[in-house]
């Protein structure tokens, strides 16, 4: 293959993979925005929301083969139930164990969404068992080839999704009341509250929305690479760092953070080794900090301890 | 009044030693040995786990790492280089120490879930280091032929002599603990933990006892990762996964925070939890495989820190000591009245 088409086709799954990180990063930052929580269990909702879906569209053996779900649903209405289901899901989560925990420190927060990883993943194991699920592709046909380099309709799905969440979520922040009662929380919960907004039912929603958005992100990848219960954690991790590429708190960032992400990890992993692929959001994020925490220093700031707070 | 938690102190190490010595008389099998040999190791983990989060504030989702440095630098100075066991002990040891140092520096000037994120990047990457660099480390399919534990001409061949050894080890972690809690720069990490910024206006050096800390907690997941693998004679990659570092703080929570001897708790609780539960659930869920387990403890995780973020010992005092003190309030109160009602 020539140079030009491995580098295109690196863009191409770079882009498609970066897709992924993306849109968990963009529910990390929600939830971030809205409430300063990190929720470590948003890479669960992507593993959920695939298994669900893949539970509902074909016959599936649950609970150790205790029981066969055999719902048989068309793809397109297992994918919304799917994603119902995971909203459902982030609710339980806040009712259970975010909003019981009112007022506790930063440390007991982080624990406390670690444990729901924790949880979540022990669930899906005992449902799922430790096997791998897929989906079939949404839409049958060859793949596209451009310039030696080829894109998969699946490819196209995901990104195309991608694009559609993002415009949702654009007209959801800027032209509804709801959302931009959820941007005032985000930018001063204590003036959002004082205008008669109710910060813990937006608190609600940016989980019932992160818990969405994960769930489609897993549902349109699961044809293309396996999910399995454990899934979770390194979709958790990378969207993270993705979220901290483009600066913790801005949805746009976010995405180009994780766009970003995926295309330095395809590269590294053609050009440099592939065994160590997984590091490469690390690396990234340490060299980050390391700046960010320079910059500061730099600049004189008495509170650059304060980095990324 | 120091003094009285010094006698205390000492009056639980004996009375906690003496049980520990006398325990394998009451024990069934090698099982329940090897089991007790483990909350020995996770008591060292816990305890400078616990120091660290309690005392400089700071979580850490990487301490597998030190435990996996223990182990893999021990392994490769006994078995390439020939190394007495005690020396390799001594040098990865070090050798862990100066990295912790190194990497705690820049580190500990972030703070939570940066902190937390770091630490986390930093186990991910050891684990992918020692699976792939097979030349140094074995590989996926682990480091062998580990040398038993020796010191002169004894060696410690069974379960038992590793057992007494894993215990002296632990209970001199905890006394060193104890006395760094109770000496000055105990009640330097102290005025850290409660206010970093009045810390630092009294002249603390805040940076430096955080490192400190970090430093000893790693000494201490290192010299457990050496004991660990002298006692196995086999390491491999997946001991030092992720999933252990966050055991590692269910074990803290339980055991509480900035509390030395929770840690044995802790250890113990989720070790014992840990077996029970891999032992019983294949029987409630038919055929179930793995590590369902996690899920008692992701719950366990939530509960603590709603309900006793101090960890459970801690917490649990806590509570007591204001009960017990609300209610000599509330003597206090009948008693004046009464004297006021006689008057």
């Amino acid at each position: 293959m020539a140079l030009e088409s491995q580098l295109l086709q690196y863009l191409f799954t770079g882009v498609t993979v970066g897709s992924i990180y993306a849109l968990i990063a963009l529910g990390f930052v929600v939830i971030h925005n809205v409430t300063g929580i990190v929720n470590f269990a948003q890479g669960d909702f992507a593993m959920l929301g695939a298994l669900v879906a893949v539970t509902l569209t074909t016959r599936t053996p649950i609970f150790n083969r205790v029981f066969v779900a055999d719902f048989d649903l068309p793809l397109p209405l297992g994918i919304v139930l799917s994603v119902l289901i995971v909203s459902l899901i982030g609710a339980v989560l806040y009712f259970l164990a975010i909003r019981p925990a009112k007022g506790a420190s930063i440390v007991s927060l982080i624990i406390i969404t670690i444990g729901a990883h924790f949880a979540f993943q022990g669930l899906a194991l005992i449902a799922w068992a430790a096997d791998p699920y897929g989906l079939p592709v949404f839409t049958r046909g060859g793949p596209l080839e451009i310039h030696g380099a080829i894109l998969t309709r699946q490819n196209l799905w995901v990104i195309g999704v991608t694009a559609v969440i993002l415009l949702a979520l654009y007209l959801f922040f800027e032209r509804t009341m709801l959302g931009k009662a959820l941007r005032a929380c985000a930018i001063n919960r204590l003036a959002a509250r004082l205008m008669g907004i109710d910060a813990n039912r937006m608190a609600l929603l940016s989980f019932v929305l992160s818990a969405a958005i994960g769930a489609m992100a897993g549902i349109v990848i699961t044809p293309s690479t396996f999910m399995g219960y454990d899934s979770g954690t390194f979709l958790s991790l990378k969207g993270f760092v993705a979220a901290i590429m483009g600066g913790m708190n801005s949805a746009t960032g976010a995405v180009v953070g994780g766009l970003l992400l995926g295309i330095f990890e395809t590269v590294g992993a053609g050009f440099i080794s592939s065994g160590y692929k997984d590091a490469i959001a690390f690396i990234v994020l340490f060299a980050i900090l390391f700046v960010r925490m320079s910059v500061g220093v730099r600049k004189g700031q008495s509170q650059f301890e304060e980095v990324g707070m | 009044m120091k003094r009285l938690a010094g006698r205390t102190n000492a009056i639980a190490f004996i009375v906690v030693a003496g049980l520990l010595a006398i325990l394998p008389a009451f024990l069934a099998n090698n099982y329940q040995v090897s089991i007790l040999i483990l909350v020995a190791l996770y008591t060292i983990l816990t305890v400078g786990l616990s120091l660290l989060m309690g005392y400089a504030g700071q979580i850490s989702l990487g301490q597998a790492v030190f435990y996996g440095m223990g182990g893999y630098i021990t392994a490769w100075l006994t078995v390439r280089a020939g190394w007495p066991p005690l020396a390799g002990m001594a040098i990865a040891a070090l050798i862990t120490a100066v990295l912790a140092y190194i990497i705690g520096i820049p580190m500990l000037r972030l703070r939570g879930n940066y902190l937390a994120m770091v630490t986390l990047g930093l186990n991910v990457i050891f684990e992918l280091i020692v699976i792939q660099e097979t030349a140094w480390t074995g590989g996926p399919d682990g480091f062998r032929g580990i040398p038993k534990f020796s010191l002169g001409g004894l060696v410690l061949r069974t379960d038992l002599e590793m057992y007494y050894f894993a215990w002296f080890v632990a209970l001199l972690v905890l006394m060193l603990s104890l006395n760094i809690v109770n000496s000055r720069v105990g009640r330097a990490l102290r005025a850290v933990h409660g206010s970093e910024i009045a810390a630092e206006t009294m002249g603390v050096n805040t940076a430096h006892y955080k490192v400190q800390v970090f430093v000893l907690s790693a000494v201490y997941a290192s010299i457990a990762g050496s004991l660990y693998a002298f006692w196995l004679g086999i390491i491999s990659p997946s001991v030092y996964h992720i999933s252990f570092s966050i055991e590692l703080v269910v074990m803290v929570a339980i055991g509480g925070l900035a509390s030395v001897w929770g840690a044995i708790f802790g250890a113990a609780t989720v070790t014992l939890l840990a077996e029970f539960l891999r032992n019983t659930l294949p029987h409630l869920l038919r055929g179930a495989s793995g590590e369902q387990e996690i899920i008692a403890f992701g719950v366990i995780l939530i509960l603590v820190m709603i309900f006793l973020p101090e960890g459970v010992t801690t917490g649990v005092m806590l509570r007591y000591r204001r009960w017990r003190a609300g209610r000599e309030a509330l003597k206090e109160i009948k008693k004046s009245a009464e004297t006021m009602g006689a008057e």
